[in-house]
């Protein structure tokens, strides 16, 4: 907005220079100047308000469709068994909890170990650490099918090619959240007052112990919303979990063994193999897909919050 | 008695020498005060005191800083281990901002993963903010952060934290610059006290303050007439190893007691920076 008063503002400050001496043509060439910053100025606020038009109409169809099954037995059972209406999603939430809890559990700690890697033991200008930026770089690009596919090939290279099962999927998800997790912390730990490494030095501490004590304290709030930011791109991916753990009416605890639901391959599934009573699978599909939303809405708002509640916190 | 001794020092940053050839001895329960224009070295040097020097990408030295006539440079000697006998106060107050004035205080302790049972920490903190002149006034809210005291007292914070760990000689980078005059009356008088029990190097570029707080004063330079010396230096070692850059080094120019130095400067040098006429 600043930006814009400046521009509006600098033909006016021209006026103020002696205009005796100028002719009418050069202030009417200002003031058409004028109309034609205040036209491209009302383009692009048009563009920002056109991009909030699909996002509210997506959600309100979302929310309006998917309310009808927001019920207990949606939130308490499985499909198990179910052909027509009834039935719930589950299987598919508690399938989504472990496949993105275990991705955490692989992506956190490799990727801020490499984060950690890149901003405090590499040499500047690197040779080493630029190959891994830009491999990083690099798998910030993989399609997400061919994380699929690649954790596919690898399982059933040990395990035999009817192998599904969550773990598999937390792989391929893990191919895609680590760059997000890499970069994220490197992000934030470059924003870590060097001051306070050597502060930490200086008391004759190591530096692997600074790195903990310190560094990472000091960027947990941020590297925290990294996290959450990437969780909430993870955890509506579909086309690798319908590669490695596929679909599954009923409840399956075991991420390492068996194919396992999880909410977006509820969604396509109840989509696109309807049963007689169409109706009920729709709505299915409307309601896990508000389900998805409001988890992505929710990680978002947190990774939003996070930083600001830990500050407030300490 | 000596705390400090340096021997032909030569401070580098890459192929960059920013300090050369500094030899002098730094008496043990004092103030010696490290004075300049800015850019002379007197950070750097100070910095090699403690090693922290060599942390800074291509830092690198040449030379002998012997502390209670141990070299801190020989073989086999680990700069960690230097850093928990020579602290550090830096120019702009550091306190680490996830712990509040007691864990900032005991943060030495810690980071060191020493254990240390509750009352001997207790008590730590009790002792190192009362002989930081801070005790006072936070005893209170201890468990508060330390970024949320005022600039002086966090700056007193962070002595708290460098005598927390019982350090033979703490350094302190122009610790009072970015304070109001009150904060800083409170630091020199807390410098008066610390040298009861501590060898303090103190650099400044503030010469009231040095001439207010220091027992001895090193005036440095880095004027042309170092690359004199280094030449002579070449001349008589047959050494042409010593490099040169573009820019001169700085040099210690003049080292004396305090008051000698400001009434009577022997040197040129020192005399015209002392009377304002550069830097
Ligand atoms: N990290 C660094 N890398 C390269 N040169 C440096 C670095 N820090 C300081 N210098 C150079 O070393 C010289 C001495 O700097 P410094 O010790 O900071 O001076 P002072 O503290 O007296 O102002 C200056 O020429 C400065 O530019
Ligand atoms: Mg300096």
């Amino acid at each position: 907005m600043t930006q814009l008063d400046n521009q509006l503002a600098i033909p006016e400050l021209q006026l103020d220079v002696p205009v005796v001496h100028e002719d009418q043509s050069v202030l009417k060439a200002q003031s058409r100047a004028l109309i034609k910053d205040k036209v491209i100025a009302a383009l692009f606020a048009l563009a920002a308000v056109a991009i909030a038009i699909p996002l509210i109409s997506l959600l309100w169809t979302v929310v309006s469709r998917g309310l009808a099954r927001i019920d207990a037995e949606f939130f308490t059972s499985s499909m198990k068994g179910v052909v027509g209406a009834g039935g719930g999603a589950l299987h598919a939430i508690v399938g989504t909890l472990e496949i993105t809890g275990l991705t955490l559990l692989v992506s956190v700690p490799i990727g801020i170990a490499a984060a950690v890697f890149l901003t405090e033991y590499a040499a500047p200008g690197s040779r080493f650490a630029s190959c891994v930026r830009f491999l990083v770089d690099v798998m910030t690009g993989i399609p997400s099918i061919v994380a699929g596919l690649f954790a596919y090939s690898l399982f059933s290279l040990v395990l035999g090619p009817a192998y599904r099962s969550g773990i598999a999927a937390a792989l391929a998800l893990s191919l895609l959240m680590l760059p997000v997790v890499i970069r994220s912390t490197e992000e934030v730990l470059l924003l870590v007052p060097h001051d306070l490494r050597e502060a930490g030095w200086a008391l004759g501490a190591e530096k692997h112990t600074v790195i903990w004590k310190v560094v990472l304290p000091a960027a947990l709030p941020g590297v925290i919303s990294g996290v959450l930011n990437g969780v909430a791109r993870i955890i509506g991916e579909t086309a690798p979990l319908l590669l490695v753990s596929g679909f599954a009416d009923a409840m399956n605890y075991n991420p390492l063994e068996g194919r396992m639901a999880s909410l977006p391959v509820y969604i396509y599934t109840q989509w696109q193999m309807k049963g007689l009573d169409a109706q009920a699978y729709d709505d299915r599909a409307w309601s896990a897909a508000l389900v998805l939303i409001a988890v992505v809405a929710v990680l978002a708002l947190a990774a939003r919050l996070a930083p600001r509640l830990l500050k407030g916190k300490k | 008695m000596n705390e400090l001794e340096i021997k032909d020092l030569n401070a580098y940053y890459g192929d960059f020498l920013a300090v050369s050839q500094v030899n002098m001895d730094i008496p043990d329960k004092s103030i010696t005060a490290f004075i300049g224009p800015s850019g002379c070295g007197k950070s750097t040097l100070l910095r090699t005191l403690n090693r922290m020097h060599e942390a800074v990408p291509g830092g690198r030295i040449t030379g002998e800083v012997a502390l209670e006539g141990q070299d801190l440079y020989g073989s086999g000697v680990d700069p960690v281990g230097v850093r928990r006998k020579v602290g550090m106060v830096f120019q702009k107050a550091n306190p680490f901002p996830s712990m509040s004035i007691y864990e900032n205080v005991i943060a030495g302790v810690r980071l060191r993963n020493k254990r240390i049972s509750r009352k001997d920490a207790d008590e730590l903190v009790e002792r190192s903010l009362r002989q930081a002149n801070l005790w006072d006034e936070v005893h209170d809210r201890l468990q508060t952060p330390g970024g949320a005291l005022s600039g002086g007292q966090q700056q007193r914070l962070c002595i708290a934290r460098a005598v927390a760990v019982e350090p033979k000689v703490i350094l302190l980078d122009e610790p009072c610059s970015a304070l109001d005059p009150v904060s800083t009356l409170a630091i020199e008088q807390l410098l008066l006290e610390l040298k009861e029990r501590y060898t303090v190097v103190i650099v400044t570029h503030n010469m009231q303050q040095a001439a207010r707080v220091s027992d001895q004063t090193a005036f440095f330079h880095a004027d042309a007439e170092a690359w004199a010396e280094l030449t002579r230096l070449e001349a008589t070692l047959g050494d042409k190893s010593l490099p040169q850059g573009t820019r001169p080094p700085g040099r210690l120019v003049e080292y004396a007691p305090t008051d000698e130095l400001f009434n009577n400067p022997r040197n040129k040098a020192t005399a015209d920076y002392l009377s304002g006429r550069f830097g």
